[in-house]
């Protein structure tokens, strides 16, 4: 791989023709002021000894490395590791980027802090560093998800957040963004908003795939540790996307690592009802870049689904949409009911139940370990845990009544 | 001389200020709209900003949300809204400026978007969401097909955007009155002055002010030392509130002309 693909973003924030700055005039200050604090502070000694500290005795790093045996053995191919994300304090990892940005706004002497979330878990992941640290905290979720995501829900509030329901559009993560941008260009002066994943205006692609490649930098050193050699395969769902790129971004220049990503295929690509958008979509702006997103000819946003609330996203990380067009990556999709079977799957022949997001990643590995070869190996990132998702499994399964 | 240019030269020469208003193409039919300007500049408006609806208008309040949801549930298209500017054009022979965020432009083509919107009768366009540094695209497209590229500024813009932003705009400089989304409020903020001389002395072109402006005190405040108001929620309510076409149309003159009082009053 050239190493231009490591250097990217431009100084503009630019991944080829991707990224960028598409934002209202009042943001400009505040995203070049939050630029330069970025800037400033990653390469600090304190900052990162800070951080570091953080990571170890407040989130749970690093986080294992398990070979998943008896899933090895019942799909017969490739030996599976999972990188345990689920296993980070507030059972996602969510929480890498927030404490990196926590970290940062602190710094900068913003003491109100806003967020959006669709499943819930970077609203609790914000709600949590809220609480650790003193701050103000409001989350922006859209109605239908706080309905699927109760659980996730109650959490924030216990944690001290705001929970602001957004009832415009489509009620889901789209919406939940497009209110915490408005908060944010309405009190930017004292605010600092975290975005949740690789998507935004810049510096948040790049800030945020940083501070998440934590995931990818262990996965590798723990690889190497128990196999001597670097994985064939490394695989991650993709919603907004960043546990793909943290877990992806240190093997970029590793040209023998596949890198594959998984969205969200919700009833099929051949219906409606998906948000398969590196997989159908063309290039658009939305919510500050310019990337991949799910529109129609007129450029108005399309309706999305999925049966993951984390997934529930008609765009995409510039920088996904980049190695998309480079050949880098490649992506795939899962439908809602293959998800299911690979939340079952995993549940059954691990003891670990899988977010639903994460079993879009588990999906792929079912079609995919059986096809290699046994000396083969495979990464999969289990981003986060699937507690918050039983009542939607349940439902979905038709066995509801057994959780009463 | 383009039309924008002319209006406010002539409005200078007359000692008056000019009164944009906004109206969402489209809500809730095209038809409508094309009623709604035309009565409007005949009630008083020297500008008026159509706005092309975008599924995703973040830096719009609940008011201009809701009327862009209605003129998408209502089909209203990018080759509808240039129909609509044409069919106007037909009319009346005031500045339009289109006003829209930029992903309808860049899924149309950057090109082909400035082209057709000129051929329309369309004299400039406003991208909320373009700032200077993505805008060279377009400013090359624009500037070749004759419309005006206005920019916003706003309370947090530094004097080095100003600058930036002076060398891009033409037509005139669109400054928001406060950090927010557009809508209505009860009063407008009293340190817009400073703000606007800053403006003036990095560019010629006219400045106006615009977000949340929506009574004639507002507009005659600012346009004692701005060189136009813009109101778009006020005018945007009162057509989202009224039972048909025809009540709208009657209401939002009635409006426009209390509106433009604000300009002429401090004659």
């Amino acid at each position: 791989m050239s190493e231009q693909q490591t250097t990217l973003p431009d100084a503009r924030g630019h991944f080829g023709m991707f990224g960028g700055r598409y934002v209202p005039e009042i943001l400009m200050p505040a995203l070049d002021e939050l630029t330069e604090a970025y800037k400033k502070y990653k390469d600090d000694k304190e900052f990162n000894k800070e951080l570091d500290y953080y990571f170890e005795e407040y989130v749970g790093r690093p986080t294992p490395l398990y070979f998943a045996q008896r899933l090895t053995e019942k799909l017969d191919g490739a030996k599976i590791y999972l990188k345990r994300e689920d296993l980070c304090h507030t059972g996602a990892h969510k929480l890498n980027n927030v404490m990196g940005q926590i970290l940062l706004a602190k710094r900068m002497g913003k003491p109100r802090i806003i967020a959006e979330t669709g499943a819930g878990q970077h609203g609790v992941a914000t709600a949590t560093a809220c609480a650790l640290f003193g701050l103000k905290c409001h989350v922006y979720m859209g109605v239908e998800d706080m309905e699927r995501q109760a659980l996730n829900v109650f959490r924030m509030r216990l944690l001290g957040a705001e929970v602001v329901p957004v009832t415009s559009g489509t009620q889901t993560l789209k919406d939940a963004t497009s209110e915490a941008i408005r908060d944010w260009v309405t009190n930017v002066n004292d605010t600092h908003y975290i975005i949740g994943s690789v998507v935004g205006p810049h510096p948040y692609p790049m800030m945020v795939r940083d501070f998440q490649s934590v995931i990818g930098k262990e996965a590798r050193k723990q690889h190497i540790e128990k196999e001597g050699r670097l994985p064939d395969y490394v695989v991650a769902c993709v919603g907004g996307g960043s546990n793909a790129m943290g877990i992806f971004y240190p093997f970029v220049k590793d040209e023998s690592v596949k890198l594959i990503g998984v969205e969200a295929a919700g009833e099929g690509i051949d219906t409606p009802r998906h948000c398969s958008t590196l997989g159908l979509g063309s290039p658009g702006v939305l919510h500050g870049s310019m990337s991949y997103l799910l529109q129609n000819e007129d450029g108005q946003v399309q309706l999305t689904h999925s049966i993951s609330a984390g997934l529930d996203y008609p765009g995409v990380g510039p920088e996904h949409s980049f190695f998309k067009d480079s050949g880098r990556a490649t992506y795939t999709n899962a439908t809602d009911a293959e998800a299911l079977d690979a939340f079952q799957l995993l549940s059954e022949t691990e003891g670990i139940i899988p977010a639903l997001e994460s079993s879009h990643a588990i999906a792929h590995i079912k079609k995919l370990a059986p096809t290699l070869g046994k000396n083969e190996t495979v990464v999969v990132c289990l981003s986060g845990r699937g507690d918050k998702d039983v009542h939607t499994v349940a439902k979905a399964l038709g066995t509801e009544g057994i959780l009463l | 001389m383009n039309r924008i240019d002319k209006t406010f030269s002539e409005l200078k020469a007359s000692g008056d200020k000019a009164l944009i208003c906004f109206l969402t193409g489209g809500d809730p039919d095209f038809a409508a709209t094309e009623n709604l300007v035309c009565k409007a500049f005949e009630s008083g408006a020297d500008i008026i900003e159509i706005g092309v609806p975008f599924s995703d208008p973040l830096a719009d309040g609940p008011t201009i949300q809701a009327a862009s949801f209605r003129a998408l549930e209502a089909d209203a298209s990018v080759r509808g809204i240039f129909d609509c500017v044409r069919s106007i054009r037909k009319r009346c022979d005031q500045p339009i400026v289109l006003m829209t965020y930029y992903n309808p432009v860049q899924k149309y083509g950057v090109a082909n978007f400035a082209t057709d919107a000129a051929g329309a009768g369309a004299d400039g366009v406003i991208m909320v969401d373009l700032p200077v540094e993505e805008a060279s695209d377009w400013k090359t497209a624009a500037d070749s097909a004759g419309l005006a590229t206005i920019f916003l500024l706003a309370p947090t813009s530094t004097k080095e955007r100003i600058a930036l932003t002076a060398k891009m705009a033409s037509g005139f400089i669109y400054c928001v009155s406060r950090t927010g989304v557009t809508g209505a409020q009860a009063s407008v903020p009293t340190d817009l002055k400073s703000l606007v001389d800053t403006i003036k002395s990095a560019s010629d072109l006219p400045v106006v002010i615009g977000f949340g402006i929506s009574k004639p005190e507002h507009v005659r405040q600012v346009t004692e030392f701005a060189d136009g108001a813009v109101v778009g929620s006020a005018l945007v309510k009162i057509v989202a509130d009224s039972a048909d076409s025809a009540a709208a149309i009657e209401k939002a003159s009635k409006f426009v002309r209390t509106l433009k009082e604000g300009t002429e009053k401090r004659k």
